[in-house]
């Protein structure tokens, strides 16, 4: 029989992947967006888990509105992507300091 | 038995292929593998009986947000050695950090495992009686009265990107043709009729 | 009687008000029919005030007509006492006050502020009079204030001219110090008496005469710390030593004020409130020593000043010091009626002296220095006899008012035998030499000797019409009148006739007039007295030596003055009154508000709170910049830190590692 651990294990392996994404692909910006997905993939895991073993609808009506949310941010940063390398032909997040103090 | 069977299998393939998203060297075998990561977590969804959300996720996420980042990573040309740069440097940092955090979350779901299971196995057994077998129902009963209005937000919220999106991404190419109606029906006639006075011209080749 | 009195007050407010607000409306010459209209209404008023209360049997009106507030148990009000004592300043005041006005008409003429100075003028009036027909110390000191403020206003009348600036600020903070003291007084007899009502507290502190209180550790008597204190408000506005650096300032003011205000009124405001507090002050020998010895210090030192000034109001403002001081010293031998009988003598003798002053002053087109006068009897022969007769008054000639005042004076300290009271004598015997000196050197440098007018002066002179205008010559002879004779018939009644028994309360082992009263005889053989009297013999005595020097032997001064020539210096630098309190106090204070701006202000407050607090913030902020990379990664890497940072503390307390 599957136990929750089973479940908040996996997530949390998935968590660690997306985190060491973002430190190891800091310059590639669409790298950094999947490594963004992959953390939200590893919580909608934890919802679902607790979801599945409470009983409880709940946790997947939250799962629903993440993905909802994550599906309209990864179109807006694509969006802005796009828009970016058309002004500047690069994604390198290593280029973009404007915001330097 | 072999809920755990398909359950380990598709976990590994899970954390291969989330481990290829972020060492690909390709941002194409990227978004590839995180296909198949978003694929593996549908199925490991379905086996905990979240089956509208596995549906969805393949539908939404492979079938529409995965496309749109291959458009996207297709359409830009793509240094790819510059932003590959750091890669070796970071790998340690970034693996420590990994293997800190998943330690330490172990931690806390190891230690959670004894005195939680009793709890879990209770709400389990609710869940099961209460859950009815049809997961779409039941959210969607959910859905529609308890969180009707943050899923009108949530509608909003996609059509808010849906034009902000556009509005981003739109311009208007300069080799285009098009018209301006406005412009078409402002027009006087001085901006395009000249009237000039000459002297009458006497054919000389006569 | 009450509408009578009302009416003499508020006559010159009514005056004030039209004159000063509706001046322009209604002209110049409107303005100062009303205004003179208004006080001599108020005078008229007042002589009937002063008939009905000599001759009339009219009895002490004591009545508050006006409940302003009810504080607890303390009432303000308005009210009116008036008997013998406030009826003779009524007149007083009325009266010279009229005087000017008059002369005001004339001397005044070209100025552009007419309106105003009547409006003023009338004001002060309004306010000396509230002054003195005040029944409660809330009243009089509305009245002392606000004549302070007229006389502040007035001293700053040409408010375009820099030193007449300096001189009002001066005299107004001069007054604060004194008003300082007036106002703790007040305090000292409400909170020890438990009224502000003249009646009340004499009756209480008549009942108490022994009640003390302790400062600092010390026990003294109530009445002597409310007596001194009262009397430091008094120093402040009479300009008694060391308050008296005002009062020669206050002379950049027009010369009628000098008149009214700083001669005859405003400045013996002070003598009236000590005779007015002879209750409380009767009770303790203490405060009066001390009003004796201030006043006789102010009576000889202040003439010893005035000797050596050259500006015409300047002399005759230093004898004002010295008379009232002469005034002080009668009121410290508990001769308070000698007092305010020299106050009413003064007041006319004075005024016309500055009144002739400045019709001298005017005459001369504005020159004030008598080194560039002289022998101008010829061309202001009026002047000239109206100013030999005040200062004939002032220093003291037989049946004169002044000989009769001063005289009962010298003869009163005499007599007494109070702390203070050998002292007191001799400074103002040798005062009476001083004055009869100052007072011949200024007049004959004015009328007689050669001729010193500035050419220009000289052809101002020979423009006017009989070289003064006649609305200015007329109230000179009608203060000569009173200057001369007002002595030889009241000397009786207001001194040894019980004339301010009602008003005036002197315990019977220190009345000094009482035994001279045993060896009077008449005005007629005090007059005849004076042969034997070694007042008058020191007065001829200035008188002569004033005539030497300056008439018959100019040429020897040089040799009197130069080995005096220290002495002379001193006198000149009138004893370094103003470089000790503008070096001392107000430079002290100016460097101790220096101290605190530059150490306090600048370096505490603005370098350290202020300055230090946003230069600290700005260099913790060009710290921060650097952190500020604008790298999207470098924020990213923050918040994973951060993240595991707070997952380890969490996990760490929970497993209780640290």
């Amino acid at each position: 029989m599957l136990a929750l651990s089973d479940y908040l294990a996996l997530s949390a392996l998935l968590f660690a992947i997306g985190m060491a994404g973002i430190f190891l692909n800091r310059k590639n910006a669409i790298v950094l967006l999947m490594s963004i997905e992959l953390i939200l993939l590893a919580v909608n895991f934890n919802f679902i888990a607790f979801s599945h073993f409470l009983g409880d609808i709940h946790g997947q009506v939250f799962v629903f509105f993440i993905l909802t949310v994550a599906a309209a941010e990864s179109a807006i940063g694509l969006a802005i992507l796009v828009v970016l390398f058309r002004n500047r032909d690069t994604i390198n997040v290593g280029d973009l300091d404007s915001m330097r103090g | 038995m072999i809920e755990k069977v398909i359950f380990y299998v598709f976990a590994a393939i899970l954390l291969l292929a989330a481990m290829l998203v972020i060492t690909a060297r390709n941002p194409v075998h990227s978004a590839l593998s995180l296909v198949l990561a978003f694929f593996t977590s549908a199925a490991l969804w379905l086996l905990a009986e979240a089956e509208f959300l596995g549906i969805a996720l393949v539908l939404v996420y492979v079938g529409a947000v995965m496309v749109l980042f291959l458009f996207v990573v297709m359409m830009l040309d793509i240094n790819i050695s510059v932003i590959r740069e750091g890669f070796a440097r970071y790998l340690p940092l970034g693996a420590l950090v990994g293997v800190v955090m998943v330690l330490q979350m172990l931690l806390v779901i190891g230690a959670g495992v004894g005195e939680g299971q009793v709890s879990l196995a209770l709400a389990d057994a609710a869940g099961e009686s209460g859950a009815g077998g049809n997961n779409i129902r039941l959210l969607g009963s959910v859905l529609y009265t308890v969180y009707v209005y943050p899923f009108e937000l949530a509608a909003i919220v996609l059509l808010l990107a849906i034009i902000a999106a556009i509005m981003l991404t739109h311009r208007r190419r300069a080799d285009t043709k098009h018209q301006d109606i406005s412009a078409q029906v402002r027009t006087r006639k001085d901006d395009r009729l000249r009237l000039v006075r000459m002297p009458s011209e006497v054919d000389d080749e006569r | 009687m009450k509408t009578i009195y009302l009416l003499v007050v508020l006559a010159p407010l009514f005056g004030a008000v039209i004159a000063g607000l509706a001046g322009n409306v209604i002209g110049r010459s409107n303005a100062a029919r009303i205004a003179v209209a208004a006080v001599a209404v108020s005078a008229l008023g007042s002589l009937w005030v002063l008939y009905q209360h000599v001759w009339g049997g009219a009895p002490v009106f004591d009545e508050t007509l006006y409940q302003w507030a009810q504080v607890g148990g303390l009432s303000l009000e308005v009210g009116f006492l008036i008997d013998r004592l406030t009826a003779v300043m009524m007149v007083v005041v009325t009266s010279v006050s009229l005087a000017v006005h008059v002369y005001t008409i004339g001397y005044m003429h070209d100025d552009a502020g007419y309106q105003r100075f009547f409006s003023y003028i009338n004001l002060f009036t309004f306010a000396m009079l509230m002054l003195v027909m005040a029944n409660n110390f809330l009243q009089l000191f509305f009245g002392w204030e606000a004549v302070g403020l007229v006389s502040y206003l007035l001293i700053g009348f040409y408010y375009r001219k820099e030193s007449a600036i300096f001189a009002n600020l001066k005299a107004f903070l001069v007054n604060r110090v004194g008003d300082f003291g007036f106002l703790l007084g007040i305090a000292a007899v409400l909170m020890y008496y438990g009224s502000l009502d003249y009646g009340e507290v004499f009756a209480a502190a008549t009942l108490r005469p022994d009640m003390s209180l302790s400062i600092f550790g010390t026990e003294a008597l109530v009445a002597t710390v409310a007596g001194v204190l009262l009397f430091i408000g008094a120093m402040g506005k009479s300009a008694q030593v060391p308050l008296h650096v005002w009062l020669p300032d206050s002379m950049e003011g027009p010369t009628p004020i000098s008149a009214l205000i700083h001669a005859a009124t405003m400045v013996t405001a002070g003598i009236f409130l000590v005779a007015r507090m002879s209750p409380i002050f009767e009770l303790s020998d203490a405060a009066l020593s001390v009003v004796l010895v201030l006043g006789a210090v102010t009576a000889l030192f202040m003439g010893l000043v005035g000797l050596v000034q050259n500006d015409i109001k300047r002399v005759i403002a230093y004898s004002t010091l010295s008379q009232l001081g002469y005034m002080f010293v009668a009121l410290g031998a508990s001769a308070y009626a000698a007092g305010v009988f020299h106050l009413m003598t003064h007041a006319f003798f004075k005024a016309l002296l500055f009144l002739g002053a400045g019709a001298v002053i005017v005459a001369l087109h504005h020159e004030q220095d008598m080194r560039r006068m002289g022998n101008l009897r010829r061309y202001l022969p009026m002047t000239h006899i109206t100013m030999l007769l005040g200062t004939l008054a002032l220093v003291g000639t037989p049946f004169f008012s002044g000989y009769y005042s001063k005289d009962v004076i010298i003869e009163a300290v005499h007599a007494a035998d109070r702390f203070g009271a050998g002292f007191a004598y001799w400074a103002v015997l040798l005062g009476v030499f001083i004055t009869a000196l100052y007072s011949f050197r200024l007049y004959f440098m004015v009328f007689w000797g050669e001729e010193r007018i500035d050419p220009h002066a000289k052809a101002h002179i020979s423009h006017l019409p009989g070289y003064v205008l006649p609305v200015m010559q007329w109230p000179l002879v009608a203060l000569a009148v009173p200057s001369v004779v007002i002595g030889y018939f009241t000397i009786e009644p207001m001194l040894f006739g019980g004339f301010f028994d009602e008003a005036i309360h002197v315990l019977s082992d220190n009345d000094v007039l009482a035994k001279k009263g045993e060896t009077f005889h008449g005005p007629l053989a005090f007059g005849l007295h004076a042969a034997v009297n070694p007042a008058f013999w020191l007065a001829v005595a200035g008188a002569v030596v004033a005539w030497f020097f300056y008439i018959a032997r100019p040429d020897l001064r040089p040799a009197l003055t130069r080995p005096m020539a220290p002495l002379i210096a001193v006198l000149e630098r009138k004893y370094g009154f103003d470089e000790l309190y503008r070096d001392g106090f107000a430079g002290g204070g100016r460097q101790l508000g220096a101290l605190f701006w530059r150490g306090g202000d600048q370096a505490i407050i603005d370098g350290v709170i202020v300055n230090g607090t946003a230069r600290t913030i700005g260099r913790l902020a060009q710290g921060l910049r650097g952190v500020q990379s604008g790298y999207l990664y470098h924020y990213a890497f923050a918040m994973i830190i951060g993240l595991l940072l707070l997952l380890t503390v969490f996990v760490g307390r929970w497993q209780g590692w640290f």
